[in-house]
């Protein structure tokens, strides 16, 4: 589905931040990238999502190279892609609703034909009474949350997740986590930023880990 | 959260029941939320913000700027046509006395040779009344102008300058009425029309610079308003949006916008342009009203003036839209 070969980025001239990734994500697998503060790991979700290039090496996403993606195809190959940022980026001045329902709605889609897979989406993420509300009023938790619906709601083939549990309790982490399980098993890969050990050892999954620079893949 | 606690503390038939109720009631919310998503959907690109505000007043103000600019020329251009219009289509023969002739018989032959002439409306010779009113000023009243030598004039009125020989017509007069001269105005009208001329044209490159100052604080003020929203653009991107899509959206807000304070700013400017028609009009019209008017024309800007500030109103909303468009694909290029 996603495969890195060889991959290695600098910015500008300076010293290669990220070297010699090669690993794959499978269809409807389940993994971690971890790895201390700092190491890459947005860098890496973000060169996975197109909106960074390599310097080096070989990325290919859904069986294209993703360097011979033209900036027109680029579009419809995220909409394939569900992202969850670190900090939510909702719009603020969109209801929570429409938040959810934006990638639906830039393909121009008429609302009444996606209402109800938005409603029901937001009551699967526990949101249902909040759909009104504007995201300055929602608590940490409830943003994080409709953020990751909004990844959802496009059924993308993967989802990733930047540190989708950094701003919230453990026990809305664990309910998060499971959300994430339970959509891995509907079909959807999921690879989840975290550099969280214990939510990691509460479940049986794959660990990338990025140290100084490097990839290691923990099967 | 209520119906799940209650189930958990007994079982009896009438707590599930209650729980029924409980989820009939939910699933009509339910149903209630999705008709209440129905309602109008927010614009993509946040409305009202001080950004967006200020832009809509600096358009309206430039364009305000503008329209006054081009009605002020126009007026000038229409001003200064006049002027010419009504020097070239008037022509003075002055009689001089001469010794042994009537001075006054002389000034009416004059005017038959004019009149006789081809392109000449009419030929009227400046009565003696007349004459001495014009005098007055100089010479004060109660004077016996028949004492004194004075020249009587004729003043021709041309019906189509173009035709007229003028060189002609002067020498037909030394012909026939000695003493007699013809002030053609050549000299004056050669002097209005360099006057007029260049003042339309410094008029015009006021309004060429009013027109490139609005131009640039349009555009430096599109680029303003676009600064705030770089979040949409980068979101709208990324949850998969075309360029193309993210361009119209914004291109339409900012199109809207530009139109709003174009149109404020050009209907401001517009009705400045009646009420000095109607203030200035009648007073036009009064006493000194044709000195006034002969100089300054009547005050009023043609169909020109209105229309060219609709125009710039038009002008000046699509190039708000432009910028806008243009800033999109420019942040787009380097999120890219």
């Amino acid at each position: 589905m996603i495969r890195f070969e060889n991959v290695g980025l600098r910015y500008g001239v300076g010293p290669e931040i990220l070297r010699d990734l090669s690993f794959e994500i499978e269809p409807r697998s389940f993994q971690f990238l971890t790895g201390p503060s700092g190491a890459g790991k947005t860098t890496l979700i973000r060169l996975i999502f197109l909106s960074m290039k390599p310097t080096r090496g070989l990325i290919t996403v859904f069986d294209r190279d993703a360097a011979s993606l033209t900036k027109s195809e680029l579009p419809a190959v995220r909409r394939r892609i569900g992202v969850v940022f670190q900090d939510f980026r909702l719009l603020d001045h969109l209801t929570t609703f429409e938040n959810v329902a934006l990638p639906l709605r830039v393909l121009n889609k008429d609302e009444s034909s996606y209402r109800t897979d938005v409603v029901e989406l937001l009551r699967w993420v526990g949101l249902g009474d909040r759909m009104h509300a504007f995201p300055p009023v929602l608590s940490g938790g409830e943003k994080q949350r409709a953020a990751i619906a909004r990844a959802l709601i496009g059924k993308p083939e993967i989802l990733l997740a930047d540190e989708p549990t950094g701003n919230v309790d453990p026990p809305l982490a664990r309910r998060l986590m499971r959300l994430f399980v339970e959509l891995n098993r509907l079909g959807t890969s999921v690879v989840i930023a975290t550099h969280d050990i214990n939510l990691m050892n509460q479940f049986n999954a794959r660990r990338l880990v990025i140290e100084e620079g490097r990839l290691t893949v923990y099967e | 959260m209520h119906g799940v606690s209650s189930s958990r503390k007994a079982d009896s038939p009438s707590t599930s029941e209650a729980a029924d109720r409980v989820r009939e009631f939910q699933a009509t919310a339910y149903r209630r939320q999705a008709r209440l998503a129905v309602r109008k959907p927010s614009q993509l690109i946040p409305e009202n913000t001080v950004a967006g505000n200020a832009l809509t007043l600096v358009v309206a103000i430039m364009c305000f700027l503008a329209c006054l600019t081009l009605g002020a020329v126009t007026l000038v251009r229409d001003a200064s046509r006049e002027w010419q219009g009504d020097i070239l289509r008037e022509v003075t023969i002055q009689v001089r006395p001469v010794e042994n002739l009537d001075t006054a018989a002389e000034a009416a032959k004059a005017a038959t040779v004019a009149r006789l002439f081809p392109g000449v409306a009419s030929a009227e010779v400046v009565s003696a009344d007349e004459s001495e009113a014009l005098l007055e000023p100089w010479l004060g009243t109660g004077l016996d102008l028949s004492e004194l030598p004075i020249p009587r004039l004729v003043v021709v009125r041309l019906s189509d300058p173009s035709i007229v020989d003028l060189s002609d017509l002067a020498q037909r007069l030394r012909a026939q009425v000695p003493g007699a001269t013809l002030d053609d105005h050549r000299a004056w009208t050669s002097r209005i029309e360099t006057m007029a001329s260049v003042t339309v044209f410094v008029g015009l490159s006021i309004l060429a610079l009013v027109f490139v100052a609005t131009i640039l604080s349009v555009v430096f003020a599109t680029r303003g308003a676009m600064a705030g929203n770089k979040d949409v653009i980068s979101v709208l991107h990324f949850v998969g949006a075309e360029d193309g899509y993210i361009a119209r959206e914004f291109q339409r807000h900012f199109l809207l916008l530009g139109l709003r304070g174009g149109l404020t700013g050009a209907a401001a400017a517009a009705f400045l342009f009646l009420l000095l028609g109607f203030v200035l009009g009648p007073s036009v019209d009064a006493a000194n009203g044709e000195q006034v008017s002969a100089l300054f024309g009547r005050f009023t800007v043609g169909p020109i003036g209105y229309f060219g500030a609709l125009g710039i109103a038009f002008l000046i909303a699509v190039m708000t839209a432009v910028t806008s468009r243009l800033t999109v694909y420019r942040y787009l290029a380097e999120t890219d």
